[in-house]
């Protein structure tokens, strides 16, 4: 089954029970003053997985690691390699 | 560690005349320090900065055993590089890094501890998670980073922290059955190998990689190149 066939298969389940609650198919006794919320379910979720997703991408790019030590060996390595392999007769132009 | 054990290191260049001297240098360090069998395999697709020049000083300075040259004419691409370099390797393990110093040959060791450890087909360098991280990337390339790799873990959910990254330690023949099963190119080449390395059932392990922006040589994150991303992601979404 490939991902976008369980992605389908998980919305479709979902879009299914809400359906059926929202036509009155299964009956829950949800009072009219909570149908509301029901019938926006659907565009609540998405409101609430957009936010968190922003959310987390927001926190990631903010702690992503600078690696600023690693850059700074990295270059004294470099002077290192550089001088060494002239010693060995590696001709840099 | 184990010393009948050899690795095979795959470096794919294009104009890295700067960088391959030094990346070859530090990765002699790293495996002459650990005592660890090694060959370094160079595939240069006719660069025309002479990056095959210097890899000709090298194979003189280091030995032929050691620096082993496998140039290609024209410039083919990175995938068909990685099958090029692969029929030339005597190792039991291959290791898949950028020449450019992006990828500090210092993780070796440490991809080779946790390889040994749960005896897994596949180690996996990893900017995402723990120590791992970049330098040199402003806002928007984190920014783009970031969500790119988000959507690739909610619609892939590959178990893998970082999809794209080309700093690997493979099985030579688990490394061999992924290339010849994959059909992508560039970045989204290197996330079809963590996806069907998953629907093979291989093991993957991680360990956290500090990225260094190359400081030689040029550098391109295009318009194109997120536009491609996507459609791969889609793809693999659709097929796997
Ligand atoms: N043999 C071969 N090597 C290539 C080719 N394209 C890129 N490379 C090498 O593959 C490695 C990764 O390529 P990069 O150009 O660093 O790609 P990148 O890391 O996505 O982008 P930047 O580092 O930002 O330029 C480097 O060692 C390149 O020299 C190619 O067509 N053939
Ligand atoms: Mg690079």
């Amino acid at each position: 089954m490939t991902k976008l066939m369980q992605w389908l298969a998980a919305v479709g389940l979902f879009m299914s029970i809400w359906l059926a609650i929202v036509l009155d198919m299964i009956s829950l006794n949800i009072p009219d003053s909570k149908k509301e919320i029901l019938h926006a379910l659907p565009v609540y979720i998405l409101i609430v997985f957009a936010c968190y997703s922003l959310a987390l991408i927001g926190y990631r790019v903010a702690t992503f690691n600078d690696c600023v030590e690693e850059s700074r060996e990295l270059k004294e390595e470099i002077q290192e390699a550089k001088k060494e392999l002239t010693e060995k007769g590696y001709k840099f132009d | 560690m184990e010393a009948n054990r050899k690795y095979s290191v795959l470096l794919p260049t294009y104009n890295e005349k700067e960088n391959l001297p030094l990346i070859v240098w530090l990765l002699v360090k790293v495996f002459t320090d650990s005592g660890l069998d090694f060959e370094i395999i160079v595939i240069d697709d006719g660069s025309p900065d002479g990056t095959l020049e210097a890899g000709k000083q090298l194979e003189k300075i280091y030995g032929k055993d050691k620096i082993v040259l496998r140039p290609r004419k024209e410039k083919l691409g990175l995938g068909t590089a990685y099958v090029h370099g692969m029929k030339h390797a005597t190792g039991d393990f291959i290791i898949i890094m950028d020449a450019d110093l992006s990828h500090h040959p210092k993780y070796i060791p440490e991809f080779i501890k946790k390889q040994q450890e749960g005896d897994c087909d596949i180690v996996t360098g990893t900017r995402y998670v723990g120590s791992g991280g970049v330098y040199g990337w402003d806002f928007k390339r984190k920014f783009v980073s970031r969500t790119a790799n988000y959507i690739a873990q909610v619609l892939l959910r590959p178990g893998v922290s970082d999809l794209t990254g080309s700093f690997r330690l493979y099985k030579k023949a688990v490394l061999e059955k992924l290339v010849e099963s994959c059909v992508s190119k560039g970045y989204v080449f290197q996330m079809e190998m963590m996806i069907r390395a998953r629907h093979f059932g291989y093991t993957i392990d991680e360990v956290p990689i500090a990225f260094v922006d190359r400081m030689y040589g040029e550098s391109k994150l295009a318009g194109k190149e997120i536009v491609d991303y996507l459609k791969g992601l889609l793809y693999l979404f659709a097929n796997l």
